[in-house]
């Protein structure tokens, strides 16, 4: 092992090259800063069961305004709700609740777009049509209204908004990865890995779906910012996900009729809403700068 | 050009019928529900066996369909199940006050962001260009029941200069379409004023530009003659797409500021299940989407003299 490894140049590991691509990022004030918002958010997502947090679920005081002081001594450090809920708790909570669904949910939408995408085309021909004429039919709904009907029609849940946002995402990814491959199958390594037989599925999968990513981390990364908004607005519209566990779209649904006396229960969520899909938009613009750059 | 028309016009038709049997088929196709939602659910099945055959349900599949479609294109989508009337009698009104607030925001938005989007795109990489640009980036970025949500606590709770609900229960009023069209104008205005900037910097730096200034034209004549005719083209497919993505936004902004349009009609239905408006409002929004797919792409092919004269 260490005599071939002295005589090969070593690829940089995949964790190196994260970091180095992070580092790029640092040319793009505007996408730093959007990497910030999302990294914030990300980090309260994931740190949420170990900060000392009160129970997101728990009544304890209705309509404490922010900063109150409860006579126990507990801070509401962004108030309470109508039901005596603390606010920072459910914001944070609602962070990784939205976050982990938006992700999942985009992540599905890939594996399909990008399999109609490379299938549609690498196969090309009838393969083609097909696709194409699925994913011009989808892409004719206006976006929300395809998911009032799927979630309407199947019922508020996760997985039921997960499979609303793989058909409204699905054929756009397609469109984007099946341009790409139109570009790469005509490539010397494609011709390369014909001739030795390769089979179509390890041509699409293994030669042609890697080499298209560098377009799709930025598309993705717009595309979870779209999902955060597409499940926070099915909340607010009442399609979301069930409650009484913290939604983003729930809580300002809830909060605005309370609106004159209770004016924080209804910014706070849509400030935190906004700051995150800020985050997203400006994290994809310098990404997209950078990868024009060179 | 013919060609390219009757083309994009089968397609159009051939979306049409492909999402109109979709809808079909994913309400009707079990008549028994069917039955069951307009008798109710006490009703019981003799019941709505023979509603099934007085209303002509025990026919085959197509069959139904063809008579179905056939209505729904003189404009009989049946009666509604909520409110008790037939779909039309609410649709075409509902219809027509979307139409109002799409008037009243496009009156704004185009002129607004066509002249911010040169404004950014004649100097690239200027002052008001990157000014222009963040806050173009910023309010996008705002999802409108957010934006909605901000404007109404500095608006209506803060200041009480504006109503916070646009019902019109005391008839036609301005003021209360003043929060409705600002959210969407928010959300829309960005998009075209990036496209604008995006056509314009290209214009900006293109060979017969630079002649007219060289050539010592003055440069007020050279932006209004020269480069705005052809930095136009591009943003014209844009707006005419923002109908599609003005459906989708209509939806929360009505249903926020309680609107009586359509897409506050279509949100009541799927939560009702009042499945004949539902198909009725979905029909209606595939239609105008579809169709101002076919306007921007024939438009542009019409403008772009690149494209009609090759």
């Amino acid at each position: 092992m260490s005599t071939t490894a002295a005589n090969t140049i070593e690829r940089p590991s995949a964790l190196s090259r994260f970091f180095r691509g992070l580092g790029l990022l640092r040319e793009s004030p505007i996408g730093m800063f959007g990497a910030a918002l999302v990294l914030f958010w990300v980090t309260m997502a994931i740190i949420a069961p170990i900060l000392p947090l009160l129970d997101p679920l728990a009544a304890i005081m209705p309509f404490q305004k922010i900063g109150a002081v409860a006579p126990d001594g507990t801070t509401f450090w962004l108030g309470t709700d109508d039901k005596g809920r603390d606010i920072l708790s459910r914001v944070i909570w609602g962070s990784q609740r939205v976050l982990v669904w938006a992700s999942l949910a985009t992540v599905v939408a890939y594996f399909f777009g990008m399999l109609m995408g490379v299938a549609a085309g690498y196969l090309g021909g009838w393969w083609d049509e097909v696709i194409s004429f699925i994913g011009n039919v989808l892409l004719s709904f206006p976006v929300m209204i395809l998911y009032i009907l799927i979630v309407s029609y199947l019922g508020a849940s996760g997985i039921n908004i997960v499979i609303a946002v793989t058909f409204a995402s699905a054929p756009g990814i397609m469109r984007i990865v099946r341009g790409l491959i139109l570009d790469l199958r005509t490539r010397d390594y494609i011709a390369a890995a014909q001739t030795r037989g390769e089979p179509a599925i390890r041509i699409m999968l293994v030669e042609l779906l890697p080499n298209a990513r560098g377009p799709l981390i930025v598309d993705a990364c717009l595309r979870l910012g779209y999902t955060v908004v597409a499940i926070a607005t099915l909340g607010f519209l009442g399609l979301g996900l069930p409650p009484p566990d913290p939604d983003w779209g729930l809580m300002i649904k809830e909060a605005v009729p309370l609106g004159s006396f209770a004016g924080h229960m209804m910014v706070i969520p849509a400030l935190a809403l906004s700051s995150l899909i800020l985050g997203f938009n400006l994290l994809a613009d310098g990404l997209r700068e950078i990868s024009l750059r060179d | 050009m013919l060609i390219l028309i009757l083309r994009r016009l089968g397609s159009m038709v051939l979306i049409m019928l492909v999402v109109s049997l979709i809808l079909f088929a994913i309400f009707e196709t079990d008549k028994l529900a069917v039955a069951g939602k307009v008798l109710g659910p006490y009703s019981s099945t003799e019941q709505r066996e023979i509603w099934l055959e007085e209303n002509g349900y025990n026919q085959p599949f197509f069959t139904r369909y063809v008579i179905w479609a056939g209505n729904a294109m003189r404009g009989d989508f049946g009666q509604s199940l909520q409110l008790k009337v037939p779909v039309s009698q609410v649709l075409w009104p509902r219809l027509a006050n979307t139409g109002i607030l799409a008037l009243c925001l496009f009156a704004i938005m185009i002129p607004l962001s066509l002249f911010m989007g040169v404004l950014a795109g004649m100097k690239e990489g200027s002052f008001q260009d990157r000014a222009i640009t963040v806050f173009s980036v910023l309010t996008t970025s705002i999802p409108e029941f957010a934006s909605a949500t901000l404007l109404t606590a500095v608006f209506v709770f803060g200041l009480g200069w504006l109503p916070g609900t646009s019902s019109m229960t005391a008839g036609f009023s301005f003021k209360e379409l003043v929060l409705p069209v600002l959210v969407l104008l928010l959300y829309d205005f960005g998009y075209i004023t990036r496209m604008t900037r995006a056509s314009m910097a290209e214009v900006m730096n293109s060979q017969y530009i630079r002649t007219a200034i060289l050539k010592g034209l003055p440069y007020q004549r050279v932006i209004m003659r020269h480069a705005l005719r052809n930095a136009l083209i591009a943003p014209f497919t844009v707006i005419v797409l923002q109908l599609n993505w003005l459906l989708s936004g209509v939806i929360v902004v009505e249903v926020f500021f309680a609107y009586k349009g359509f897409g506050k009609l279509l949100l009541d239905a799927a939560l009702f299940g009042d499945i004949f408006v539902i198909e009725a409002c979905t029909l209606v929004a595939v239609f105008v989407a579809v169709a101002s797919q076919f306007i921007s792409d024939i438009g542009y092919t019409y403008l772009n003299p690149r494209i009609r004269f090759s």
